[in-house]
């Protein structure tokens, strides 16, 4: 195996108006770029994480890539999930060993459509999208189950929310019972960038490079019902395969606050300090949210305030799908 | 500073999707107010049913009629329903376990509900074969 | 006993609030002004109309606008017969791709006022605006293409 860091990363989310995604995305890459003192004609592969749905447009990636730059042609991917999948492409990409960095970058513009039907269409086209669920309410379904097999209460919830920035007002109505306001992400328009690197180049791009010592992902079944939804047996499996013991810092995609809890019971992270971004309860752009927890974590290696570091992705409804990254000094 | 220029874009298409033999007996089913459930090789029955496990990917033994009465495994109380959702009135999404079933199915509930309560399924006066044949779910 | 149920039709309908973007707005705000203005690569020069933001060769923002003449050149055309689903205009009609003088890239528009059989690649065409009142934030301001005099 080559060893592949992470040596740059940038981000930006908010609610945007006025720029389209190309333009959301633009500074981001030369943000990153300009950290490691980069072009895109030093970059032997590039990988991005999108989803048409989002801008509702066919193979909307495409017009993405004008972000970046594709002449001359560029040796280039992209994954219809969140950017954690797309960094896990390149990863596999650098393993093949001709090439020494990779861009990675995600970008979603949520706030253009309704959110919340377009969720609905990730679902079983024949039994689930034609009752419409919004992921609100799966998400609550799964708070309901997790709360009465634990034994923990709403309150429980309110400490996450709290603890992530959230303001926490418990005589707010349900959304989605038994989740309130604060327990649910914001919807959010983002993009993110991370540079990858192999050995002596990365040792070169930046002081301390975030070295990826173990990455992994894992699915469960889609039928939602046929899943004990109260633990994430796929967060658990990554977490295991990628060596996830022993982390300073914990960036986990948990867009509710319960899911907070079921991957902490699922992973395991005796003592450390748990998503000091503020994670998805801050700002979630969907596609984006994922690759932010990874840049995020390695960040903390990369300015020195930690030496070994976990990023977490999740995708699909109910935490179906999770992807481990852990990352360390050297 | 001038307001962003905006403009509606609607998206908007029927996909015709054929159901292969496990979900034309599903659906099949649901016309004729029954629901049909799948039997894997290890005994589980899965509803709504599948082609195959979902667990080890094998091939389904047999399809199993299950009751249209069953227990709410979990559930959330939505007070202001999306337009598209099954019902314009506050309801409850529920995954019901039907008796003779091992895996839940999501659908909704109009009426009282707690976790263990026994729903039973309210069939529409005309039904075509589609999961809202099922008006709702409702106390039993 | 009625025949099995072997197929469903799922109806989708989802909605959008699309922004076209800063620089495509731009350009938009200069079309309802009756002008057509493209915006100029920093690094290779070249001028994009209608302007999305970015060179997508170079990946840089395109800040510097160039407004241009309304007179081009046909790269490109195609004679439309057969109507489709959400067609705009009446069939027969031509379809083209115009390089406006000054700009580096191409754009659909409509060519009319010739006979379709006499349109060729390299043909001069100009910008026929519709009447004062109708314009507004879209390229429909513009009638169509026709042949210039000279
Ligand atoms: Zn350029």
């Amino acid at each position: 195996m080559r060893d592949v860091a992470v040596v740059a990363y940038s981000a930006w989310n908010g609610v945007e108006h006025e720029r389209n995604e190309v333009e959301i995305l633009m500074p981001v890459v030369r943000d990153v770029f300009d950290k490691v003192g980069l072009t895109k004609n030093d970059i032997g592969f590039t990988c991005s994480g999108t989803s048409d749905y989002l801008a509702g447009q066919p193979f909307s990636f495409v017009s993405a890539l004008d972000a970046v730059g594709a002449w001359p042609p560029i040796v280039e991917s992209h994954v219809e999930m969140d950017g954690a999948w797309a960094l896990y492409e390149a990863w596999v990409r650098l393993q093949h060993g001709d090439l020494d960095t990779a861009l990675v970058y995600a970008v979603g513009k949520s706030t253009m459509g309704d959110l919340l039907d377009v969720l609905a269409l990730q679902l079983d086209p024949y039994v689930l999208t034609p009752l419409w669920p919004d992921p609100v309410s799966l998400a609550a379904l799964q708070a309901r189950a997790y709360l009465e097999k634990t034994g923990k209460t709403e309150d429980d919830l309110a400490a996450v929310a709290e603890s992530r920035g959230r303001r926490v007002d418990r005589a707010s109505g349900y959304i989605a019972s038994p989740l309130r306001r604060h327990d649910c992400p914001p919807i959010t328009d983002g993009a993110a960038a991370v540079v990858l690197a192999v050995g002596d180049r990365a040792r070169e791009l930046c002081e301390r490079p975030a070295w990826i010592c173990g990455i992994d992902h894992r699915i469960e079944q889609h039928q939602l019902g046929a899943r004990d939804l109260t633990r994430s047996e796929s967060a658990k499996v990554a977490a295991d395969k990628a060596g996830a013991s022993g982390v300073d810092v914990a960036e986990l995609h948990a867009p509710f606050t319960h899911q907070e809890l079921i991957l902490r019971d699922a992973i395991g992270l005796n003592g450390a300090t748990i998503n000091p971004s503020g994670g998805a309860l801050k700002a979630n752009p969907l596609m984006v949210a994922g690759l932010e927890r990874i840049g995020e974590a390695a960040s903390r290696v990369l300015d020195g305030s930690a030496a070994k570091v976990l990023g977490h992705a999740t995708s699909g409804p109910c935490l179906q799908q999770n992807l481990v990254c852990v990352m360390e000094s050297r | 500073m001038t307001e962003p220029l905006v403009a509606p874009h609607v998206l908007e298409w029927g996909y015709t999707r054929s159901l292969g033999p496990t979900l034309t007996a599903f659906f099949t089913g649901l016309r004729d107010r029954k629901i049909v459930g799948a039997k894997t090789k290890t005994g589980r029955v899965i509803v709504p049913p599948t082609p195959h496990d979902p667990d080890t990917g094998e091939d389904v033994d047999s399809l199993v009629d299950v009751s249209d009465e069953g227990v709410v495994e979990t559930w959330s109380f939505v007070s202001h329903p999306r337009p598209k959702q099954p019902l314009d009135r506050p309801f409850a999404w529920a995954l019901i376990k039907l008796d003779g079933a091992d895996t839940a199915m999501l659908h909704v509930v109009d009426g009282a509900i707690e976790t263990g309560s026994r729903v039973k399924a309210k069939w529409r006066d005309e039904t075509v074969g589609y999961i809202t044949d099922i008006e709702c779910f409702v106390p039993a | 006993m009625s025949e099995d149920v072997t197929g469903i039709v799922v109806p989708i309908h989802l909605d959008y609030t699309y922004t076209p973007g800063v620089a495509a707005s731009r350009f938009l705000r200069h079309i309802a002004e009756g002008n057509y203005v493209g915006q100029r690569c920093p690094k290779c020069k070249k001028v994009y109309v209608p302007p999305r933001g970015s060179c997508p060769t170079c990946g840089v923002p395109t800040d510097e606008e160039v407004e241009l003449k309304q007179t081009g050149t046909i790269t490109a055309f195609c004679i439309v017969n057969i109507p489709f689903a959400g067609q705009a205009v009446e069939c027969p009609y031509v379809s083209a791709t115009i390089q406006l003088d000054g700009a580096d890239i191409g754009f659909y528009h409509l060519i009319q006022e010739i006979p379709y059989d006499q349109i060729h690649i390299g043909m001069r065409v100009e910008a026929v605006w519709k009447p004062r009142e109708e314009w507004g934030t879209t390229t429909e301001s513009i009638a169509h293409f026709k042949p210039t005099d000279a």
